[in-house]
């Protein structure tokens, strides 16, 4: 739909109620696949491998081979679990998704049907205006990820008009856990940014547990988000649409706006919503229809026979529990006051989903002012030019590291952010970025000297104003010498000198 | 040894023999190279022949004349059932969607087969994806029962039982989902074990239905069986559904039950619902003979009922659908196999159906249907989900039954071989086939067919089947042992010197000629 | 519990398009025919399958089979493409999908 045919969002709230659900992927980051020994691309130590290298033959699907359940994997699930709140089912069981797919080596999901390891929980999320928003979360489940697809020929090298596919299955087993949400209501004008605030709630917490890298860009955590209108007084649900394919929090958040106005403007014309999935598109911020799934209505689940029952014992929940870090929202108290930030300092970190950058950044040595001011500035403004999240961006070591060199005197701010820009690009880690552009600040007293007895001599009057208390007057000066030194002085170095000459 | 005594010893008399040192593996390979040359263009047990055995058989002489440490069977030739994967042999599983494929890995079975040093001499033949009881529905030809060439050996393991009673190869691994090691040993007058579920690792074996599936030994004797049996049993971790148990020597088990007075005091009962009804006269009457034997021997003979073994059949068509319909999804012409595209090309979705359409056969495409059916959203309860009930009914019965005695007895086929054709266009009636052995594999417990004569009416081997609760699978093979050495000493020697197909026999069915020149 | 009622070619056809295999209509008539006899068989099961009754998914019951997380052996990318029909060097080669990534 053309923006223009969209409707306002808030004359699409006067008439109509969202109701939101999620559910959420999160790739756990065990050094192994779900079933199988090979080594997990989703962990960090492994993410770079080449196609079709981290392969055994259960997750090719090869004849004759069978699945083993990755013990570390269920430990993270019911961690997760125990994190959101969540009951943990004393019997689990894991069941076949059947349905026919090129990137399913089976042929079939394992995941979890009838008896999921988690369930009955919920999660507290924070809005920016302060208000907090308890989502239901009706159950978490264990399945497995499946390969990718690289689709080749036509002309944007999407799935629509391609010439084949290949198949890298890598990916193929990778240990997931889908959290769902029970159905949210209430949200209102909020909606947009709850679904975004809900994502990155389940970022924390399992970024907290240490049980994924949690990287959107990667797939790493993956949303698809169910969108539904009901008109206002009605007390009918509307028609949902669940939209797949958002990997940042910001999309998460665009992608509910959009469909929100989408919806509003169609049902206000009198028409009806198709339940459908549909794809998010970064570049145009719109939604498209997926093609309707001939086999969705019909994946024939049944309990995975190569499987046997999932029983934690009482002790090993008890056990998982108490090794639960703090919670987020307290955790987030202590933070705010070892910060010490104000209300609205701190909510400009929390709302830019920073909070977990922001605390590696200080763990790293950086002071949180200044933490605070790099990831919420420059690094959220490159962020935003470029529609990815800030912590794609850059390291918080490399974060905390520019910051030495500020403190160091050996970059200036300005100079950091061209630093930054290179740390960015990829060529290193701040010092190596100063090192190979050269972007050291000139603090050799005598070059700075000869460059101001230069700029001194093109303004013979300036030392007698400053004698006269004008003291304002060094600024032409120190502006020249920074001119000539091509920025890479210290600024207040240079004040420094010119001072003590027309005092000498 | 003489090349005809080479091929007709059992295969713990040539482990003897060779670790005596009389022999050489070679010689042992070489023999049954030979006479596999000479019969299988015309039986057709074998779908490849290795062309490592020999390789592998001189490398066990080489060993063991270096004095190294041998395991019981080293040296002894196997034939492999081709569900199992192998990695130095295609591993077709009797279908065209898999014909030339080379897995890069080895079943689990197979590897404890090399590691005990057995010589592979090649994958047999069976019913495409073990869907059978006849091997009629291989797709490369049926295999020819040893005893009469215008009949089925049984199936779907009918190419290691014929390969076995044919004296083509001394060992072989089968694989029973239903009865397929056990029927076809009973047409073929050969002996063949399914272990308890679990007992054996699955690893491996290309899966039909996941909790039926039991790799097994078959074999000529109650005792190769049982030495099979230690070399491939045991838990594997590759095999979430691997007993972890610490297993006896079922050899040692069958050694004891040889002995003189072993039946004593044992108590068999004879299962009701599998002993009239449905069963040919010829069967009956040895199966009484048995009983007979067995009871004059000290056994203690107890009719029990089992009054949901007739759900069982019903059952199992429903759960073996189910399971094998989701198992053989992944033949999807993406990652292995064959690839059939549409003219005019097509989407994946085209290709994959073109090529399942063109690479499985009838019998396949039947089931895979009935258990997407079965599977299906609003019809679960009602097939699936019942079927598992009835499952957890015949566990009872089982448990019923075993609370009063140590082993079950009945006929372990309801008839003698049939003819091709016979019932190939009916399901019905060749699913009947599997009436005795199909209880056992949904309970999990352990099986064993062994023959019990020939049928009067058309001369042809009977079998018998014991069964025992799970884990005691060493108790079938004290009871099968004793009964086969009361038969053995009743008929003057194995029930195969009767066989046309006996290196001896005055008339071979099989002109070996053919093979010999 | 459903209705369990024979099948009709057209649901034959569904399940086969569920099952990605391609019938001729031969083919697809005889199934019809035989999967009809064989449903109504095995519809007996239900007769027994009485709610009091518990499934039995797993002959021997056993629970907790564990792999530790450990990486183990893999594939060469040789060995995972041996099988392929088509293949790149490197990945599995499919026919266009015009489908949606699950
Ligand atoms: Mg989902
Ligand atoms: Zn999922």
């Amino acid at each position: 739909m053309a923006k223009a045919d969209l409707m306002d969002f808030d004359k699409a709230l006067e008439l109509f109620e969202p109701v939101l659900g999620f559910e959420v992927h999160v790739e756990l980051n065990t050094r192994t696949k779900m079933f199988s020994s090979a080594p997990n691309p989703a962990n960090n130590e492994f993410h770079d491998a080449e196609p079709n290298t981290l392969l055994t033959p259960v997750c090719l699907g090869l004849p004759g081979s069978l699945p083993v359940v990755n013990e570390q994997a269920v430990r993270y699930s019911i961690s997760f679990g125990l994190a959101l709140g969540c009951q943990i089912a004393s019997s689990s069981r894991f069941a076949r998704k059947n349905y026919f797919y090129p990137d399913l080596s089976k042929n079939y999901q394992i995941s979890q049907y009838d008896e999921p390891i988690a369930f009955d929980g919920s999660v507290e999320v924070e809005l920016a205006s302060g208000r907090t928003v308890t989502v239901g979360i009706e159950r978490a489940h264990m399945e497995e990820d499946a390969g990718k697809l690289t689709h080749v020929g036509g002309a944007t090298g999407r799935i629509q008009g391609a010439e084949y596919s290949l198949v890298d299955y890598n990916r193929a087993g990778v240990p997931l856990v889908e959290v769902v949400t029970k159905m949210i209501t209430g949200a209102e004008h909020d909606a947009p940014e709850l679904a975004k605030a809900y994502v990155a709630a389940i970022r924390d917490i399992v970024l907290a547990l240490g049980i994924s890298e949690a990287r959107m860009e990667r797939g790493n955590l993956r949303c698809d988000a169910n969108v539904s209108l009901s008109p206002r007084g009605s007390g009918k649900l509307g028609t949902r649409t669940e939209t797949k394919n958002v990997n940042s929090l910001r999309s998460v958040e665009r992608a509910v706006r959009y469909e929100i106005q989408r919806q509003a403007a169609i049902l206000h014309r009198g028409g009806t919503i198709t339940q459908e999935t549909r794809h998010w598109h970064e570049d145009t911020g719109t939604t498209s229809p997926g093609r309707p799934k001939s086999d969705s209505d019909d994946y024939r689940y049944f309990p995975e026979p190569d499987l046997l029952p999932v029983e934690p014992s009482a002790e090993l929940i008890e056990q998982l529990r108490a090794a639960l870090p703090e919670a987020p929202a307290v955790h987030r108290r202590r933070l705010k006051e070892a910060w010490g930030f104000t209300d609205l300092e701190f909510q400009d970190v929390a709302n830019a989903g920073l909070l977990v950058e922001l605390e590696e950044t200080v763990a790293a040595g950086a002071a949180p002012a200044q933490a605070r001011k790099w990831w919420t500035g420059e690094i959220s403004r490159l962020a935003n030019a470029s529609s990815v999240d800030p912590a794609s961006l850059v390291s918080p070591a490399n974060v905390a590291a520019l910051v030495a060199l500020i403190e160091a005197g050996e970059i200036t701010d300005r100079i950091a952010r061209e630093v930054l820009e290179g740390v960015i690009a990829g060529e290193g880690t701040p010092a190596e970025v100063v090192e190979k552009r050269g972007l050291k600040v000139v603090s050799d007293d005598t070059l700075l000297i000869a460059a101001i007895d230069e700029a001194l001599a093109a303004q013979p009057d300036v030392l007698e104003k400053i004698r006269d208390g004008k003291v304002q007057a060094a600024g032409a000066v120190i502006g020249a010498v920074m001119k000539a030194m091509k920025g890479q002085a210290d600024a207040a170095r240079v004040r420094e000198l010119v001072l003590e000459r027309a005092n000498a | 040894m003489s090349a005809h005594e080479l091929i007709s010893a059992t295969a713990s008399v040539l482990a003897d023999r060779l670790a005596r040192g009389e022999v050489s593996s070679v010689e042992v390979t070489q023999a049954h190279l030979d006479r596999i040359a000479a019969v299988d263009g015309e039986l057709h047990a074998f779908l490849h022949v290795s062309a490592e055995a020999l390789e592998a058989a001189a490398a066990v002489d080489r060993d063991r004349a270096g004095g190294a440490a041998m395991s019981p069977l080293a040296g002894v030739p196997v034939a492999i059932k081709d569900i199992l994967c192998t990695y130095d042999m295609p591993s077709t599983a009797g279908s065209r969607i898999l014909e030339g494929w080379v897995p890069p890995y080895d079943a689990t079975v197979v590897k404890r087969l090399r590691e005990a040093r057995l010589v592979p001499l090649g994958k047999t033949n069976l019913d495409e994806f073990a869907m059978g009881s006849s091997t009629e529905f291989s797709a490369y030809g049926p295999t020819l029962n040893p005893w009469d060439l215008e009949r089925i050996p049984g199936g779907s393991g009918g190419g290691s039982a014929a390969a076995v009673s044919a004296f083509e190869a001394p060992l072989a691994l089968g694989s029973d989902t239903g009865g397929s090691i056990r029927q076809p040993a009973a047409v073929t007058g050969s002996v063949g074990m399914k272990p308890t579920y679990g007992g054996v690792s699955r690893y491996g074996a290309i899966a039909l239905a996941s909790s039926l599936d039991q790799v097994g030994p078959v074999t000529r004797s109650v005792l190769d069986a049982a030495l099979l049996h230690d070399v491939i049993g045991g838990h594997d971790p590759h095999d979430s559904t691997s007993l972890t148990d610490a297993w006896p020597s079922f050899a040692d088990a069958a050694r004891a039950g040889a002995r003189e007075g072993a039946l004593k005091g044992v108590k068999v009962g004879v299962i009701k619902q599998l002993s009239g009804e449905g069963f040919q006269a010829g069967v009956r009457g040895r199966f009484a003979e048995a009983l007979a034997l067995m009871e004059a021997a000290g056994a203690e003979l107890v009719e029990v009922s089992a009054p949901h073994f007739e759900y069982a059949i019903d059952a199992y068509y429903l759960i073996l659908p189910a399971e094998a319909s989701s198992n053989l999804a992944k033949f999807d012409s993406v990652r292995f196999g064959l690839r059939v595209n549409p003219p005019g090309g097509g989407t994946v979705e085209d290709v994959m159906a073109a090529t399942r359409g063109a690479g499985l056969g009838p019998e396949v495409k039947r089931r895979i249907i009935l258990g997407t059916y079965a599977l299906s959203a609003g019809y679960y309860d009602a097939y699936y989900g019942s079927a598992q009930k009835v499952r957890t009914l015949i566990q009872r019965d089982f448990a019923d039954a075993f609370a009063e005695v140590d082993v079950l007895v009945s006929p372990a086929a309801p008839t003698t071989a049939f003819k091709f054709g016979e019932k190939i266009d009916d399901p019905l009636a060749m699913y009947l086939n599997d009436v005795a052995t199909i209880p056992a594999n949904l309970a999990g417990v352990p099986g064993i067919g062994l023959p019990m004569g020939l049928a009067p009416e058309d001369g042809l081997p009977t079998g018998i089947q014991f069964m025992a609760p799970v884990r005691e699978d060493a108790r079938l093979y004290r009871v099968g042992a004793a009964l086969e050495a009361l038969l053995e000493s009743s008929w003057g020697g194995p029930i195969l010197r009767q066989s046309p197909m006996h290196p001896e026999a005055e008339s071979n069915a099989i002109s070996t000629k053919k093979g010999g020149d | 519990m459903s209705e369990t009622a024979a099948l009709d070619s057209a649901q034959v056809a569904h399940l086969a398009n569920l099952a990605r295999i391609e019938l001729s209509p031969d083919e697809l008539e005889k199934l019809t025919g035989e999967l009809g006899v064989i449903l109504d068989s095995i519809a007996k099961v239900s007769e027994v399958a009485t709610p009091d009754v518990p499934a039995t998914s797993h002959p021997v019951p056993m629970s907790n089979v564990f792999r530790a997380d450990e990486p183990g052996e893999t594939l060469t990318t040789e060995q995972a493409l041996s099988g392929a029909p088509e293949h790149d060097g490197t990945r599995f080669a499919v026919s266009a999908i015009l489908g949606e990534e699950q």
